[in-house]
């Protein structure tokens, strides 16, 4: 309904000025409400309506930039001497200490404070306040807390372009420092411009590193000399073999000729226990393992062939990616294979090809992680593809336990240095898993998402427990496990393995049973 | 003069008490009176010493304004070191206790 309302003027009045006046109100149109509008709603009763009269005020959060600070102490090294005595003389020094001496007040002051020390000494000398009192009471272990781990410190890369955290090492004494070392492990897609440098991080300064090792390829491997704190052994990624004396600087103090050296990325390398000290060996996915002396590095002082089928081809050779080695057994290390196969060495053998000595085969996929355990050293952890076993040398068809297979491969993996039943891994999709298997066997004792990234590498501290771990982006986390996972609980040591002698036991039953099928199905996965 | 030897004694006997490592006099701007340890560690000693004591100092009189101060003992692993404060003079010793 269109509302018009219409109103007459004279052409003459056109530009008039405007007379106003008052009149009463008109009403020019009346709509009455159409009931049958209404029948289109729905009534709603009670109604509730929330009315509030004030300000509107919006809340917002805004991170600052990182600002760095550090904490600095002035060290005087002399007093605030007066204007006309000239510290360095010693005549006015003197001439100034012998006018206090005479002063009034200084005798006075001295005489009195001279009485209250006194006292004092004398006290620290008749009784000794910090003396034990209870030494006979033993300490109550608690062992109820749930277990948990918390992010203690984050170390991130400090380079534009993000390398892998592909190593990590601790340093030998008082673990105060982390050795770190970075590379790209993308084949061939390392970006332009990427740095080579590995640093080495003091835990409690996580905004500089406190040493940069400058290579001349990224590091992939890193170990401390547990001999000597000062050296650092790194391996390549072009396969050399490097040494860096913490001492000297960053620059490399020990290479390795290119002639002798690996032909791929060095992906294990560790010191051996010797009377010098310098001796190591590396392994490379090029299927050699080589014995380096760093006093002599442009050489390798021995060389194995991983070759299963014992003919010493390079050719047939598989490619290491992680070695293993316990100094409570020096003659004989293992090797972790790309194509999931431990092969079990012994270096005193006199023919290289009796070097091998046996495999064990179940992964299905490189295997990452290889460690003994550090209580029971016939049983060993090996990580690779989607799972983490437990194998004895005894049992070599199989591993003796074995977790369930995961969504993410598992990277890295290591058994804690205090607890003979707990290890711990690490997954590409960014979680530490920790294990315990005299609590719970199917799953881990705890899990903790500790980045978005992939995890990459793992060590845990010799106390059991700090625990750092690197992932893809470069950035190393510090977590602190809680002293339910890091003490030894009673009879642990002879529960862990106990149950595997049993089951070991049974295995061996089961084997009399099948030998017929077992060795056919050996000799398949061995060749 | 006569009572310049009291202070000798004073201070001799101090330092002659068992596991008493140093003893030093210093005045309020930092300056060793008299030291029986290097100047540079004197000098150390004196100036973290004297903030600590006036810190303590203050929060003794925050708590009571009616209290005060009168000695500062610090023990540390390897030794203590007490304190004596004066208006314008501090008195440190350093002693081995003995365990």
């Amino acid at each position: 309904m269109e509302i018009v309302y219409v109103y007459l003027k004279k052409r003459s009045e056109f530009g008039k000025q405007c007379n106003f006046s008052d009149r009463p109100a008109d009403l020019n149109i009346d709509i009455p409400p159409n009931p049958e509008l209404a029948a289109q709603y729905v009534e709603r009763n009670p109604v509730d309506m929330g009315i509030q009269c004030s300000v509107s005020m919006s809340e917002h959060e805004a991170n600052t930039e990182r600002f760095e600070m550090e904490t600095r102490g002035v060290n005087h090294v002399e007093g605030g001497w007066p204007k006309d005595v000239n510290s360095l003389e010693l005549e006015q020094t003197i001439r100034f200490r012998k006018k206090v001496e005479k002063d009034e007040n200084y005798i006075n002051a001295i005489v009195q404070l001279g009485s209250i020390m006194e006292h004092c000494i004398k006290q620290n000398n008749a009784i000794d306040i910090y003396q034990e009192y209870f030494n006979d009471e033993e300490e109550v272990e608690v062992t109820d807390e749930a277990s948990s781990a918390k992010t203690i410190n984050v170390f991130r890369d400090p380079q534009e372009i993000k390398r892998t955290a592909t190593h990590l090492s601790w340093h030998p004494d008082g673990n105060r420092k982390l050795a770190v070392a970075y590379s790209c492990l993308d084949f061939q897609r390392a970006p332009a411009g990427m740095s080579h440098e590995s640093y080495i991080w003091d835990l409690e300064n996580p905004n500089r590193p406190e040493m940069a090792l400058k290579p001349s390829s990224p590091l992939v491997t890193l170990e401390y000399n547990p001999k000597d704190s000062h050296v650092i052994l790194g391996g390549c990624y072009n396969g050399q073999i490097a040494c860096w004396d913490t001492r000297k600087g960053s620059l490399v103090a020990e290479l390795s000729t290119i002639e002798f050296s690996h032909r791929d990325p060095v992906y294990g390398s560790i010191w051996l226990q010797s009377k010098t000290g310098t001796e190591c060996f590396s392994a490379s996915t090029d299927g050699q393992v080589m014995w380096w002396d760093i006093r002599k590095i442009s050489e390798p002082t021995e060389v194995v062939i991983l070759d299963i089928t014992k003919k010493e081809q390079l050719e047939n050779a598989l490619g290491a990616i992680s070695l293993e080695f316990e100094s409570t057994l020096p003659t004989k290390f293992m090797v972790g294979t790309e194509q999931g196969i431990v092969i079990s060495c012994n270096r005193k053998a006199k023919t290289s090809a009796e070097k091998i000595v046996c495999t064990f085969s179940g992964h299905h996929g490189p295997i990452y992680a290889l460690q003994r355990n550090p209580f029971y050293p016939k049983n060993f952890l090996t990580v690779g593809d989607w799972t983490a076993r437990i194998w004895s040398e005894d049992s070599r068809e199989s591993s003796i336990m074995w977790t369930k297979y995961h969504m993410a491969h598992l990277t890295d993996g290591a058994w804690s240095p205090v607890r003979p039943a707990v290890f711990f891994t690490t997954k590409t999709d960014g979680t530490l898993d920790i294990w315990d298997f005299v609590f719970k066997q199917s799953d881990p004792a705890l899990s903790l998402k500790v980045c978005d990234e992939a995890l990459y590498c793992l060590r845990v501290q010799d106390n059991g427990c700090l625990i750092a771990c690197g992932s893809q982006q470069g950035t190393t986390t510090l977590l602190e496990v809680s002293s339910g996972l890091s003490t030894v609980q009673r009879n642990e040591k002879n529960i862990a393995f106990s149950q595997k002698k049993q089951s070991l036991e049974m295995d061996e039953e089961v084997e009399e049973d099948n030998t017929g099928e077992e060795e056919g199905g050996d000799e398949e996965k061995s060749a | 003069m006569i009572r310049k030897t009291e202070v000798e004694e004073t201070l001799k006997r101090i330092q002659s008490h068992k596991g008493v490592i140093g003893t030093m006099v210093v005045n309020a701007e930092g300056i060793p009176i008299r030291t029986t340890l290097d100047n540079s560690t004197t000098v150390q000693y004196a100036g973290l010493l004297h903030q600590l004591t006036i810190k303590a100092k203050s929060t003794i009189r925050d708590i009571d304004p009616q209290n005060d101060l009168t000695f500062l003992r610090i023990r540390s692993k390897k030794h203590e070191i007490m304190v004596a404060p004066d208006k314008e003079y501090l008195l440190i010793v350093i002693q081995n206790p003995c365990e």
